[in-house]
């Protein structure tokens, strides 16, 4: 290594992992996918690697990505819920990698709720 | 990239209860469970709470759990890797009786602020990527491309940073005074990890979880005076420090940020290691500085001052490992940060190791001026079994003891030495109403006796003698006029002896004399040990009135001192006693009592 430019290349390779283990509040975006067993059945863990590897990628600081247990509606499983103080909570339904992506993108970057993929777009 | 990384510790603390073992199941685990490319495990430094430990911390959620077991890994995995249910029967509990999940939350944490252990806990120090990802290496490149020497060492004046390992030196200073000359003479650049009180182990602590910021700090430091060869000086009894050590180097070496013409600004600077046969002597800067050059661990007189004529006779700075884990940090977020934080003449943080009679055992990191109140009952969570504080020793065999009617004052060096303490390298050991002052004197002074390297008279001698006197305290054959003797030697000895070890030697009798007179006077006028220590001066009861004649305390007695049939009263005899309390111990009925 001969130059600073060098050393700030491995600090931002780094950063994103070393992101990850912040425990201060400026994560203040939490994204919460169902992790029980009718979630994994459904292909929840695909989709917890695909939110968590796109928020890497777009070095969101102020997310994080964690799981949680059942949250009662099975059917609809995967299910992703984001929370935002100040905001009301956002529950996506019958989630995939793709539609995960397509949250990280418009959600999480550009603070649009993608409507089509919400709990209340359902007939529930 | 991982979605989950499990931090498990790798300090000696959580070494020795097994965490090497936690790992290895943690990895076994995760690769059962097909989870390998989602989660990582990661071994790092300490996390300062060693009485819970081992510790076990898993982002993104950051939840803590504490004294895991190997055999706890699987359900760990299974349930809150696989399935995102935290084990609470894991979780950190607190003393109101609600669990914890994050650690950051409890109050062993919240009340302190991490400067020198910023990194510790938090990163792998076998990865130097880890802490570049920090913002590691920063500082060396900063002070390299953008400041002149100078200004680097106005940088480090302005911050008002005193060494940490006792003496209180400002830093600076030290850094100023061996500036002279750069280029024309040789230099050198130490770091002193021969960290041998008993009782503290801050230096290991970050050699152990943050190897790479002693590496960076004395490169700026090079820079700064003008020196491109450091000396480390470690421990051989800090086996995993000095492997840690050695990664690093390594690793600083590959990656060119040790060794010839650092980002290509023509700077040279490398390190190496010594290690210690484990003498306390060579704590001492300049026996510290004898034992590199290859001989005997011995002092020199100062003057010459080390920042003048130091190791092979050549200008040498030499600052703790924790004084060089605030330097990245002063340089990166500026003086003015550094200065904040802190008293009027002390600046910044201190570590401290606590331990003794306290429920936290472990590392706790503080801005200078926190009462010690507050580190021993807030943030310690207080003396086990309800017992009462008496007292707190700092700086350990060179420091002196602080009662409870001190435990207000804020703490920082001046305030220390004011109340017949001091700093010292921020070992703190508490002390219960069943420690008895003068036996914790006799204590220290024995290891001060064991440790002295013999050179001076006033410290062979004198300490031997002095700890001769306390030793007929204990045993009840102390006089008046042998206790006016002993102040009068201490304060010989203080005055007279050739290095730090000898001229603090006297401090633990000194302050035990000046705080706890009456616990002295006890021992020579009525010949009783109030703490029940001594055991020459105390002799075992066994109450005619609650003795059920139950046969225990015969059957476990190893001197066969006790005399009784079953199911009537038993007596001890005092000549055959040998004041082992097992009968104590042993005794159902709480009838046996020492007086």
């Amino acid at each position: 290594m001969k130059s600073l430019a060098e050393l700030k290349a491995i600090r931002d390779r780094m950063q994103s992992q070393m992101n990850l283990r912040d425990d201060d509040d400026s994560k203040n975006i939490r994204v919460v996918v169902g992790m029980a067993t009718c979630g994994i059945a459904s292909g929840a863990r695909p989709v917890l690697n695909r939110l968590a590897e796109d928020v890497q990628k777009e070095n969101l600081t102020n997310v994080r990505v964690t799981q949680t247990g059942c949250i009662g509606l099975c059917q609809y499983e995967p299910i992703v819920e984001v929370y935002e103080p100040g905001k009301e909570k956002v529950t996506y339904v019958l989630m995939n990698p793709e539609k995960a992506d397509e949250v990280v993108e418009q959600h999480l970057v550009r603070g649009n709720v993608l409507h089509k993929y919400t709990l209340n777009s359902t007939n529930l | 990239m991982y979605r989950s990384h499990v931090l498990v510790c790798a300090g000696t603390g959580c070494t020795s209860s097994g965490s090497d073992k936690i790992i290895e199941n943690f990895k076994t685990e995760i690769q059962k469970a097909g989870l390998e490319d989602e989660v990582t495990v990661v071994s790092t430094g300490c996390h300062g709470l060693c009485a819970q430990g081992p510790i076990v911390v898993v982002y993104p959620d950051a939840v803590s759990y504490s004294m895991v077991r190997p055999e706890d890994v699987p359900e760990i995995v299974s349930e809150h890797l696989v399935k995102g249910r935290v084990v609470n029967r894991l979780l950190y509990i607190e003393d109101d009786g609600e669990s914890t999940k994050a650690l950051k939350d409890t109050d062993f944490y919240r009340l302190q602020t991490r400067v020198a252990l910023r990194n510790c806990g938090v990163i792998n120090p076998e990865d130097i990527d880890e802490y570049i990802g920090t913002g590691g290496y920063e500082a060396l490149g900063k002070v390299l491309t953008e400041m002149t020497p100078d200004q680097v060492i106005e940088t480090i004046l302005a911050s008002g940073l005193r060494g940490r390992g006792g003496a209180g030196f400002p830093t600076g200073m030290k850094w100023k005074f061996a500036s002279g000359n750069r280029g024309k003479v040789k230099k050198y650049v130490c770091c002193n990890a021969d960290e041998g009180d008993p009782g503290a182990f801050m230096d290991r602590s970050v050699l152990e979880g943050d190897p790479h910021v002693v590496l960076e700090a004395m490169a700026i430091a090079g820079y700064a005076i003008g020196s491109d060869q450091g000396y480390i000086y470690v421990r051989a009894e800090y086996p995993i420090a000095v492997q840690r050590l050695k990664i690093a180097i390594k690793q600083a070496h590959e990656y060119g940020l040790l060794g010839e013409n650092i980002f290509d600004t023509g700077f040279n600077f490398d390190i190496e290691l010594r290690l210690g046969a484990g003498a306390f002597v060579c704590g001492e800067e300049t026996a510290l500085m004898t034992s590199i050059m290859g001989k005997r661990g011995e002092p020199w007189p100062r003057p010459p001052f080390p920042a003048v004529r130091g190791l092979f006779q050549k200008p040498t700075i030499l600052n703790n490992v924790e004084t060089w884990a605030n330097i990245p940090r002063i340089i990166l977020n500026g003086p003015e940060w550094f200065s904040s934080i802190g008293t009027e003449k002390s600046k910044g943080t201190k570590v401290f190791a606590v331990n003794g009679k306290i429920n936290n055992t472990g590392l706790v990191e503080v801005p200078m001026g926190t009462t010690l109140r507050t580190i021993i009952e807030d943030i310690g969570g207080g003396i086990p079994g309800g017992k009462k504080f008496k007292a707190a020793q700092t700086g350990g065999p060179s420091g002196g003891c602080i009662p409870a009617e001190h435990l207000d004052i804020p703490i920082d060096y001046d305030n220390l030495i004011s109340i017949g303490s001091m700093m010292g390298s921020g070992g703190l050991i508490v002390m219960d109403e069943d420690t008895c002052m003068v036996d914790i004197a006799k204590f220290f002074l024995q290891f001060t006796v064991d440790e002295s390297c013999g050179k001076c008279t006033p410290c062979r001698i004198g300490t031997k003698r002095l700890y001769e006197m306390l030793d007929r305290i204990t045993k009840g054959q102390g006089t008046l006029e042998e206790l006016d003797k002993m102040e009068e030697l201490c304060h010989y000895i203080k005055d007279n002896a050739l290095c730090g070890l000898g001229q603090t030697a006297p401090n633990p009798v000194l302050s035990t004399l000046r705080y706890f007179r009456d616990e002295y006077l006890a021992h020579i006028v009525d010949k009783k040990c109030p703490a029940g220590v001594c055991k020459a001066l105390l002799s075992f009861k066994i109450d005619p009135e609650l003795c059920r004649g139950c046969t225990l305390c015969a059957r476990n007695c190893p001197a066969d001192a006790i005399i009784g049939k079953v199911k009537e009263v038993h007596q001890i005899d005092q000549l055959k006693c040998i004041k082992c309390g097992a009968c104590m111990d042993n005794c159902r009925f709480g009838a046996v009592h020492k007086e």
